[in-house]
């Protein structure tokens, strides 16, 4: 254990939380603040990143360091602070909106180049500050103020897109389980490189129980199946199903004939795991899907600079500017 | 038989191909033998948008232009004395700008029937007549280069590559230069592929000696070096790679690291280039997904406490606008560097244009005020970068610095500043507890700059309005307007660090040319000569700040009779000047067909605007 002793409380900042009565974040906001405490890193070295939408005030009810910025920019702009300084544990909180439609192309990006960051997604499957319009993972149907007639959108899967944008530690939790929220952020904390985190989240006002078929207590056990490392892929009310991947296909057979589940694989049984949420038949996967180890963007800027450093010596500025071919006159 | 050497005090020679004939490496070796030379000299690269344009047609034509003197110049030239034509395309497209008389050297070995039909030509230029006037000298470089190259191993194909050291061996004949800088220069970049090293220094050789041999020219010239150059150690350098310097310098300056957030884009990319090589400085340069996320990691940078910067062109700046609001709001120091080219949209990507000084000033959302910089020639890039440095970190904000492609890819020789003189900016990154809130003010109403990394000092800032010093989220409709007018006066502050520009010819005038940017050579030169020959009542002021606009300025335009503002646009510094000083009349002579203005364009317009005819 680290010497850095930390309560949840000193993780809350002196502003009132201001999200809906009943929202999801607040589970999710108290979970952060009591893993951040035991991550061993002092306050000072905490920044929390975000963009734009509900999930993106977090920030601002966050003790350590924050930077409520622009919609779908978080991801860069952690990328920046974190590169500029590795020494940080740098935090992006975002939503399906401004990560996954505006922010697309700074999401895919982080995970490819494998930023050190710890990027928490909450979806809910609709817009929610602008106050209910659907969203890229909303599913095709859903009616919304702007699909009056149901949106014709197909949505993203989120888990999938992170691991074809090649993130190093790609996980899904839930807000109806805080337990299991702080088990999936304190593996993300302890990820060296990037770690993508989907969060369902329940949005009471525009969205009610868009997760609700997974994500009550009763649900989750016949529903989904907790994806661990090292241990079964076992579910159920007694954990006496499992599932058993065979030629490509997933199939339900008895809890002691489940395989035994490994992030670390370069096998792509974490896709197949996510193709999971296309299936009625099947439980929804929950859990660490991926978890590789591969050089972290900011760690090889970092030692490029120092290794360049130490073969040509520390920059002279009157070196650089009084080449060898420059001449005097007079 | 010795052949005559006759002095010549200022020369300006075009070299002229297909974009894949080499005509920028050739300019740029003749540059940087001249500058070893003392001569002082600019340049105009000129070339297409297409890397490789078909081939031999006149959109395929790449040009570079160069002048070196015995004197002080502010401009490459408006009329070549010398044209080096390398085809038929290449000499159709420029021929019309060389002085009569003047010598065109044509390579008639790519004036084939082919040659003539890609470049849209009926009949033979080199014989129809259409060069009646000039000095034509007609030598077929492609078989000179294969008869000196017999024996080499390369194929004739990339024998014929050689052709282009052959042609710059002639020049440096012609113009007395030396060789062996070009020789040495080879070796080193081909140090790995000897075969090309020795086949290009062979031409060179071949095309020096041709000029003893061949006797095709009457004499030959140089062009001695400036006598009164101001003393000092000086190099040739070029717009972009000056900025680079600059930014690496004004970094220093400020005790920072410098970071760079960038995508590629013409005619930006080599500050990103340059900048990826100095990782001995610390620089650290992100090559990013794109333009906004290479604002945003910049600002990422600034927030952990580096110098952040971002360079880009035009339309990268359009992209960046949202994020600039963003650092304006969280009041971070911030570079931002637009190589500005000729739009809208893509425009002509690798041509000048001064177009981007209005969406600088205003192209973002609400009240969003920030300093402006904008450099004149390549040399003074550097200190604008420095200057862009100083005010970004002094003041809490993003700056723009303006350059142009004329700028970027133009050379002079840069007379090095006196290091330990260079003014020092040390940023401080606040650490004491006691009293501390984010959006504090010092007397230039800057916020104190508190790093994630500080114990006690956590806090949290973003794009939604502060509270006036606590900094936290406000939405009282009084503290909107106090914060409002907080970031004007905070940028309007910067004014009291910058000096009142200097007026160059008579304090009281019949007129006064007022410029910014790159059209400074040509409205030097226009406005010196005009003076000088025909005695008329002129004078230039040059602005480097134009975002606030220096003290002062009132005062000077009221001593002049008219005033003439040309830019390359369509009228925004004298949209700006007549909003600001509304008392006073702006005349705007604008150009807007990619290229710079000439210094005789700057004097005919001077001659009519006093003879009343504009």
């Amino acid at each position: 254990m680290s010497a850095i002793q930390l309560t949840p409380k000193d993780l809350k900042s002196d502003q009132e939380v201001r999200w809906c009565p009943g929202c999801g974040d607040y589970a999710i906001l108290n979970s952060t603040q009591a893993v951040l405490a035991e991550i061993g890193v002092p306050r000072e070295k905490m920044a929390i990143i975000s963009g734009i939408g509900c999930s993106s005030r977090f920030p601002y009810y966050m003790g350590c360091y924050g930077f409520h910025s622009i919609h779908g920019r978080a991801a860069a702009i952690a990328a920046g602070t974190k590169t500029a300084n590795p020494d940080l544990s740098v935090w992006v909180v975002t939503g399906d909106g401004d990560a996954m439609s505006i922010g697309g192309n700074h999401l895919i990006h982080a995970m490819r180049r494998n930023v050190d960051l710890k990027i928490l997604m909450f979806n809910n499957q609709i817009y929610g500050l602008t106050k209910g319009q659907y969203s890229p993972t909303s599913p095709a149907g859903l009616k919304t103020k702007t699909s009056p007639y149901g949106s014709v959108d197909l949505p993203f899967n989120p888990i999938n897109l992170a691991l074809g944008s090649g993130a190093t530690f790609v996980a899904r939790t839930v807000d109806t389980n805080p337990k299991h929220i702080k088990s999936i952020l304190l593996a993300a904390a302890a990820h060296k490189g990037i770690a993508f985190v989907e969060i369902w989240q329940n949005c009471v006002i525009f969205n009610d129980g868009a997760w609700k078929e997974w994500s009550t207590k009763e649900a989750r056990a016949e529903r989904t199946i907790d994806l661990q490392p090292g241990q079964p892929l076992v579910f159920g009310k007694e954990n006496e199903k499992g599932l058993r991947i065979s030629g490509g296909e997933v199939e339900v057979v008895a809890a002691a004939d489940a395989d035994v589940w490994d992030p670390t694989t370069a096998a792509p049984l974490a896709y197949i795991m996510a193709y999971l949420d296309e299936r009625e038949d099947l439980p929804h996967a929950l859990g660490i899907f991926r978890q590789h180890d591969k050089p972290t963007y900011d760690g090889a800027v970092k030692a490029q600079v120092d290794a360049l450093t130490a073969k040509k010596g520390k920059g002279d500025l009157e070196k650089l500017i009084y080449t060898k071919d420059a001449w005097r006159v007079g | 038989m010795s052949i005559a050497v006759t002095r010549q005090d200022d020369v300006v020679i075009r070299f002229a191909g297909d974009s894949g004939d080499g005509m920028q490496i050739t300019g740029n070796q003749f540059t940087d033998t001249t500058a070893k030379l003392g001569n002082d000299l600019a340049t105009f690269p000129d070339f297409p948008a297409e890397i490789r344009a078909p081939a031999g047609t006149r959109a395929g034509v790449s040009g570079f232009q160069i002048r070196f003197s015995s004197t002080d110049i502010y401009t490459a030239g408006d009329i070549p004395d010398v044209l080096v034509a390398m085809n038929a395309a290449a000499l159709i497209v420029n021929y019309k700008d060389v002085a009569p008389g003047g010598i065109i050297i044509a390579n008639t070995g790519n004036f084939t029937e082919r040659d003539l039909q890609k470049a849209k030509l009926e009949t033979n230029p080199l014989e129809d007549g259409t060069l009646d006037g000039y000095r034509v000298i007609a030598i077929d470089i492609n078989a000179r280069v294969t008869e000196a190259l017999q024996g080499s191993p390369l194929t004739s194909k990339d024998v014929l590559r050689c052709k282009n050291f052959y042609v710059l061996g002639l020049m440096y004949w012609l113009y007395s230069r030396p060789i062996e800088p070009t020789l040495e220069w080879l070796a080193a970049k081909f140090a790995k592929k000897p075969e090309l090293a020795d086949a290009n220094q062979t031409a060179l050789r071949a095309g020096y000696n041709s000029g003893d041999i061949h006797e095709v020219f009457q004499g030959r010239y140089e062009v001695v070096p400036v006598e009164n150059a101001l003393p000092g150690t000086y190099r040739n350098i070029m717009g972009n790679h000056a900025v680079a310097l600059g930014l690496v310098a004004g970094a220093e300056l400020a005790g920072l690291k410098l970071f760079l957030g960038s995508y590629p884009i013409t005619p930006a990319t080599d500050i990103l280039q340059h900048l990826a090589e100095l990782k001995e400085f610390g620089v650290i340069t992100c090559q990013m997904e794109d333009e906004i996320a290479g604002i945003c990691t910049a600002i990422g940078a600034s927030y952990a406490g580096m110098l952040g910067c971002t360079t880009t062109s035009g339309p990268g700046l359009a992209l960046k606008t949202e994020a600039i609001g963003l650092a304006i709001m969280t009041e971070l120091p911030l570079v931002i560097v637009d190589v500005q080219r000729a739009g809208p949209s893509t425009g002509l990507p690798t041509k000048v244009e001064q177009a981007d000084l209005l969406q600088s000033l205003f192209g973002r959302n609400s009240d969003a005020p920030l300093p402006i910089v904008s450099c004149a020639t390549p040399a003074d890039a550097f200190d604008c970068a420095v200057e862009a440095c100083r005010i970004a970190v002094q003041y809490m904000t993003p700056v723009i610095l303006l350059s142009d492609n004329y700028i970027a890819n133009g050379a002079e020789p840069w007379r090095l500043p006196d290091m330990d003189k260079l003014p020092r900016f040390p940023a401080i990154h606040v650490t004491d507890p006691a009293g501390y809130a984010p959006y504090t003010r010092d007397a230039k109403l800057a916020r104190p700059w508190a790093v994630p990394g500080t114990p006690g000092l956590e806090h949290r800032i973003g794009g939604l309005e502060k509270e006036h010093i606590t900094g936290n989220v406000s939405h009282s409709p009084d503290n909107h307007q106090l914060m409002s007018e907080l970031r004007r006066d905070k940028v309007l502050g910067v004014r009291d660090t910058i000096p009142t520009p200097e007026v160059s010819g008579p304090d009281k005038a019949d007129l006064l040319v007022v410029g910014w940017g790159s059209t400074y050579g040509a409205i030097r030169s226009g406005t010196e000569r005009l003076r000088r020959e025909q005695n008329v009542s002129v004078a230039h002021l040059h602005l480097r700040h134009l975002w606030p606009l220096p003290y002062g300025l009132d005062e000077i335009f009221a001593r002049y009779k008219q005033i003439l503002v040309p830019e390359l646009n369509m009228g925004q510094l004298s949209r700006l000047l007549q909003g600001e000083y509304p008392d006073h009349r702006f005349l705007h002579y604008g150009k807007v067909k990619g290229k710079p203005f000439t210094a005789r364009e700057i004097r005919e317009k001077i001659t009519a605007v006093l003879e009343g005819k504009s």
